[in-house]
């Protein structure tokens, strides 16, 4: 049950963000969750549900999109998205693979509500 | 009030990447040669840290952290053994995260050669955090079952060594090590397999060797 503490994490990643955007609410939080990083994707929102309570993302929704696992193989140079039992080359057979995506536990984007007035792509905050 | 969207791309096991990179390049600097082992509870790891220390003795310095929920149990057998050894309980917490570690390094003797790193024992939470080590091996017990590979492809995708332990148990139970270790290899075609037995010293001496010509690699890199 380590998914508490990557639920620490991402609070640090969110008070960084609402400070830099002058936040008074989280609204949304999206995450990619490869689905070979170990982390269960149930236990990942419960602990969100849990940690959120009297923050900025009290009212917060977590979306986890689930990423596959996906492999390169350096014999013969192809790229293939893999069932994450399987780790070989679907077209090669080779077992020498190198896995490019589905370890990765990545915040993604956040939805805020802020009284900046600037709306628009996120830019540095101005003083 | 306005309602923003903000493109983050902000990787949650970064503060510990960090923190075991900066724990890495420090023990290459001082040519420490760390070894995190991971397995199940009850696979054998400080029984192979003691039958390692029979190997390494004399000719080379070791320093152990033992990883566990509670107790000093596992340092106190270490220590009996004349190594000194550091105790990281997480009070719950099912793995060790590189700060842990971070925290007890400025207490290992700067001429030891070799840092074992005990994990809690726990073949799921530990393979996503990197301790800053050299090398993580995972055990297996042959009472565990030559299944499990498959079935906890995450240890085994993040080793570069298996070694399947309790061996002299094998006759007596339904477990074919050269399945459990063509199970890994279809993970992890690169892993180094090792098969001991540390109560009956069957395989230590390959693996002590397999540390020691590590080391020199460690060595000869950094000169």
């Amino acid at each position: 049950m380590h998914e508490l503490s990557l639920v620490a994490s991402l609070f640090d990643t969110l008070e960084e963000a609402a400070r830099e955007h002058r936040a008074r609410k989280i609204t949304r939080v999206r995450l990619k969750v490869g689905k070979l990083s170990g982390v269960v994707p149930d236990l990942l929102e419960s602990a969100f549900d849990t940690y959120k309570k009297g923050t900025l993302a009290e009212s917060a929704r977590i979306e986890i999109v689930l990423v596959p696992m996906k492999i390169r193989c350096p014999d013969c140079g192809g790229t293939d998205v893999r069932e994450e039992t399987d780790f070989s080359c679907a077209a090669c057979g080779s077992r020498r693979v190198e896995i490019v995506e589905g370890r990765e536990i990545v915040v993604e984007r956040i939805e805020l509500e802020t009284d900046d007035p600037e709306p628009g792509p996120a830019g540095p905050a101005s003083t | 009030m306005s309602t923003k969207t903000i493109l983050v791309q902000a990787d949650l096991l970064a503060t510990n990447k960090q923190a075991a990179a900066a724990i890495r390049q420090g023990l290459r600097g001082r040519g420490i040669l760390a070894v995190n082992l991971l397995s199940s509870p009850g696979s054998g790891k400080t029984t192979l840290l003691e039958a390692l220390v029979d190997r390494l003795k004399g000719r080379h310095r070791m320093a152990v952290i033992e990883g566990d929920i509670e107790t000093e149990r596992d340092a106190e057998r270490i220590r009996a053994k004349g190594i000194p050894a550091w105790q990281i309980t997480t009070g719950g917490a099912c793995h060790l995260e590189a700060r842990m570690i971070g925290k007890v390094l400025g207490d290992v003797p700067a001429d030891v050669d070799f840092l074992f790193i005990e994990n809690v024992g726990n073949l799921v939470c530990p393979a996503s955090f990197d301790l800053g080590e050299e090398l993580r091996c995972v055990l297996l017990s042959s009472p565990e079952g030559d299944d499990k590979p498959a079935k906890y492809p995450q240890a085994f995708l993040s080793a570069d060594c298996l070694i399947l332990t309790k061996t002299d148990l094998v006759p007596y139970l339904p477990f074919d090590p050269a399945k459990a270790a063509a199970e890994a290899l279809s993970i992890k075609s690169g892993l180094r397999v090792f098969t001991v037995s540390a109560l009956r010293g069957d395989g230590m001496d390959e693996l002590a060797a397999f540390f020691i010509e590590a080391l020199g690699r460690l060595r000869s890199a950094g000169a």
